[in-house]
């Protein structure tokens, strides 16, 4: 075997592995990526049923509601909001340890046809004054904090259902790329 | 007082690290004998100005000094000594004199054993050591001082995160880090190589050790934070392929890579300019990976505290390093001709296969890691790339590694034909496609797990057919105990490394039948999982060190027969104002059962059930991995490092 005819054997075999690596993360990326979304966000623009996403915000206070669902599993409903909308949710088990009414949390799972999300999963956190920065830029997105005036706002000082009250609440959503 | 003393050492390490860097490299390229002699004692000075260091913060939390603003951040009064001592370092300044410790004990490490090696190389590779040193210190005592003292002082700790508080986690750190900063050790070889222009079986065989013990460290460390998952954050699982994993995983794969195409390098001097690039590839992705886990510039599971300056800052050294070691690269490395030449067929062939399909899959991981950054920056866009995406990415790749990987070892150097291979493994693929079938027979139709079951099969069995064949155990069984006794430990090693990816293989594809079921039991009621009953017997309240916790007390039967009492917890802990599960796991070895406590209604429990079978051979598989690793290190030919014997060699051929 030469050395020219090696290096061509080398060149192939790196360019089928760099090939097929990227064909691969290509055709997983098509179907895998999760987006994220935040309440007002659905309100502008439904995502489709069947496509998992990641809903974020704050568990609006008063809203958490645990029950069980007809199997005889344990289930909670409540509503994930940003301010200027909320989004009902269902889901079935048991919720971290670190999921409080008012305090910030990211879902995954799929909007239904009647505009209840279905979570497969809530995600908990290690630390509880940890905000998600998703769920963070969604709130600033919204108008409901600025980052400068320190903390994120307590939850409970929000009204969802009269948003025309609230300070921030006027200046319109902004939307945040797409 | 002590605190100062602590600060005065690191920036003494500092002073020094730059000294040592300027030294070794100039006193290199005059070739001045006494220069390049003062590189040892040098490494030894940072060694104990950063070892003062490091036990100065120890000291501090061990005698809880409120007025330093780190103990007071992350440790209080009422933990336990363990956690006291580990908490030193479990917080991000803590962690990073740990950092600067580990790189100069490898610094001591190179100039102790380092006697034979030649002065140019030892003077070069101290010095690129002690260069990555200055960041590191330097970036400590910019950003993160671990000896900040706060005025008053207050009256006790915040207390360390209680899910930290765990003997688990307590060793995580230590042995990633042992595992990160090794391969800072291979880069500053690489450096030095590249800086030389030579590279030959010399270099090869310091390399090789160095990778080797980087990787075996990191493979434990790994196992051990994954393990801390599965039974701390009670989810039931052992991998989520979470940004901060994934950034442990990529210079695991790359030093695999590394330490396989070292031994190309050491035995048969080709590959050179591909090993060097890979030494350089490893100690980037530990460093990207730390600036990952510090900088929080991904959303992790594990939210640590980060500091966006803290980033910018780590960012600077991962370009300014990694940077400049691959400007270098493209400068010099066409000066290293390869002199070994080989076939496609052979075990070099094989190995570039391996380096190929693991460098492929670092890439894919990567990718699926970093493109959620990207994405936000780029397309102001938020996304998340999950283990769907990871697992249908990896698994055509990880697919001809796993049978490659059985071939590789049969294989002779130079030029290889494949017949010959094939018929000492035709027994394992037939046990593999037994594997298969039987796991097919019995769950059903479970492709991905019955899969799994076949490579593990496959792996184990031509790991032990390699060892078999090198000790001609079946052609000449009398002779094959003398045999097995001179075979080197070397490969030892790497049969016992191979077969310990087989049972971590058998560990995942068990996990992949892995139930679990929630049941909301009144005291009295009972569930079935997996052949086994699980009865509440009650729910009491027990008091532990620093917290109070709901226990319940499950009754688990099989078949009427008792098996055993399980307590799973949700404990309070009133310092840290939080609350977390402590899963109850039992195992038998063929299964572990896992029970996670809930929430508390209608004078019941919700109770999380998992049946999880052969999940604790995922991590041993792993400690078996570790242990061909360091039983390979312990071969005679690294700790003489004078060049083999012709005689020996053609005995080890390995």
């Amino acid at each position: 075997m030469t050395k020219k005819r090696r290096r061509l054997w080398v060149l192939v075999l790196c360019a089928v592995g760099l090939g097929s690596a990227t064909a691969l993360t290509l055709t997983a990326f098509q179907d895998n990526l999760v987006f994220f979304r935040s309440p007002s966000d659905i309100a502008r623009e439904a995502p489709p049923p069947d496509r998992a996403f990641r809903l974020g915000g704050l568990v609006e206070p008063g809203s958490v509601a645990r029950e069980t669902a007809p199997d005889g599993k344990p289930a909670a409903r409540f509503r994930v909001t940003d301010g200027p909308n909320a989004i009902s949710v269902t889901y079935v088990g048991v919720l971290p340890d670190l999921f409080r009414e008012g305090q910030g949390v990211v879902t995954l799972g799929k909007l239904g046809p009647d505009g209840v999300f279905r979570a497969s999963e809530v995600l908990a956190r290690h630390d509880e004054t940890y905000m998600p920065p998703e769920v963070a830029d969604a709130l600033k997105k919204a108008g409901h904090w600025n980052p400068v005036q320190g903390g994120a706002p307590p939850a409970a000082t929000w009204n969802t259902l009269e948003p025309a009250r609230q300070p921030g609440a006027t200046e319109p959503a902004r939307r945040g790329g797409s | 007082m002590i605190p100062e003393l602590g600060h005065f050492a690191l920036a003494l390490a500092l002073a020094l690290s730059l000294a040592q860097s300027i030294l070794g490299l100039v006193g290199a390229q005059r070739r001045d004998a006494r220069l390049m002699a003062a590189t040892g004692p040098l490494a030894t000075g940072i060694l104990i100005a950063t070892a003062g260091a490091f036990a100065a913060l120890v000291w501090c939390f061990v005698v809880n000094d409120t007025t330093v603003s780190n103990v007071v951040q992350n440790s209080h009064s009422a933990k336990p000594l363990l956690y006291k001592i580990s908490g030193s370092w479990g917080s991000h300044e803590g962690s990073m004199i740990l950092w600067v410790l580990i790189l100069a004990l490898c610094g001591g490490a190179v100039a102790g054993f380092g006697g034979n090696l030649p002065s140019t190389l030892q003077a070069r590779v101290q010095a690129v050591l002690a260069l990555i040193g200055v960041g590191f210190l330097a970036f400590i005592l910019a950003t993160s001082n671990p000896f900040d003292r706060v005025w008053p002082p207050k009256p006790d700790g915040e207390g360390l995160n209680p899910i930290l508080q765990d003997p688990g986690l307590a060793f995580h750190p230590p042995l990633l880090y042992l595992g990160y900063v090794g391969f800072a050790v291979t880069f500053a070889f690489a450096v030095a190589a590249l800086i030389e222009g030579r590279v030959d079986a010399a270099w090869g065989r310091w390399v090789r050790p160095w990778a080797l013990a980087a990787w075996s460290f990191l493979t434990l460390g790994i196992a051990l934070g994954s393990w801390w998952a599965y039974y701390e954050l009670g989810w039931g699982g052992y991998w989520f392929w979470d940004p901060v994993e994934n950034a442990s995983l990529l210079p695991w794969l790359a030093g695999c890579a590394l330490l396989h195409s070292a031994v190309v390098v050491e035995k048969r001097e080709a590959l050179k300019t591909w090993t060097v690039f890979l030494a350089l590839l490893a100690f980037g992705l530990s460093l990207l990976g730390t600036f990952l886990v510090r900088s929080g510039v991904l959303t992790s599971v594990h939210a640590f505290a980060n500091d966006p300056e803290r980033g910018v800052f780590i960012l600077i050294l991962l370009g300014i390093y990694i940077g400049g070691a691959f400007l270098l690269f493209a400068w010099r490395a066409a000066a290293m001709t390869p002199t070994g030449v080989f076939a496609p067929l052979s075990r070099e062939g094989a190995l570039v296969l391996n380096n190929l399909l693991l460098c492929s899959l670092a890439a894919v991981v990567l990718i699926g890691t970093l493109y959620p950054m990207f994405a936000d920056l780029l397309l102001k866009e938020k996304i998340s790339v999950g283990p769907p995406f990871f697992n249908t990415a990896t698994l055509p790749l990880a697919v001809p590694l796993v049978l490659a990987m059985a071939a590789g070892p049969l294989m002779p150097w130079k030029r290889a034909r494949l017949w010959p291979v094939l018929q000492r493994l035709w027994w394992a693929a037939l046990l593999g496609l037994g594997a298969f079938l039987l796991c097919l027979a019995i769950e059903g139709i479970r492709i991905g797990p019955a899969l799994g079951f076949a490579a593990a099969a496959w792996a184990i069995a031509a790991a032990f057919a390699d060892v078999a064949d090198r000790i001609a155990l079946f052609s000449r069984p009398q002779a094959a105990w003398a045999r097995a006794r001179g075979l080197p430990r070397a490969a030892w090693g790497g049969a016992l490394g191979h077969a310990g990816l087989g049972v971590m293989i058998l560990g995942l594809a068990g996990m992949g039948l892995a139930t679990d079921k929630l049941a909301l039991l009144k005291p009295g009621e009972h569930a079935e999982i997996g052949g086994y009953t699980y009865t509440l017997r009650g729910i009491e309240d027990v008091r532990g060190a620093n917290f109070t916790a709901r226990q319940a007390i499950v009754e688990v039967t099989r078949d009427g027969a008792p098996v055993v009492t399980m307590t799973p917890q949700k404990r309070n802990f009133p310092v840290a104002r939080m609350t977390t599960s402590e899963a109850a796991i039992h195992t038998n070895w063929l299964a572990d059962l896992y029970v996670v406590l809930g929430e508390e209604r209608d004078g019941g429990a919700v109770l999380r059930i998992h049946h999880n079978p052969l999940a604790p051979w995922i991590w041993l598989g792993a400690a078996i991995m570790a242990l061909g690793g360091g039983i390979s290190l312990s071969d005679r030919r690294v700790r003489i490092s004078a060049p083999a014997a012709k005689a020996a060699k053609a005995a080890a051929r390995a």
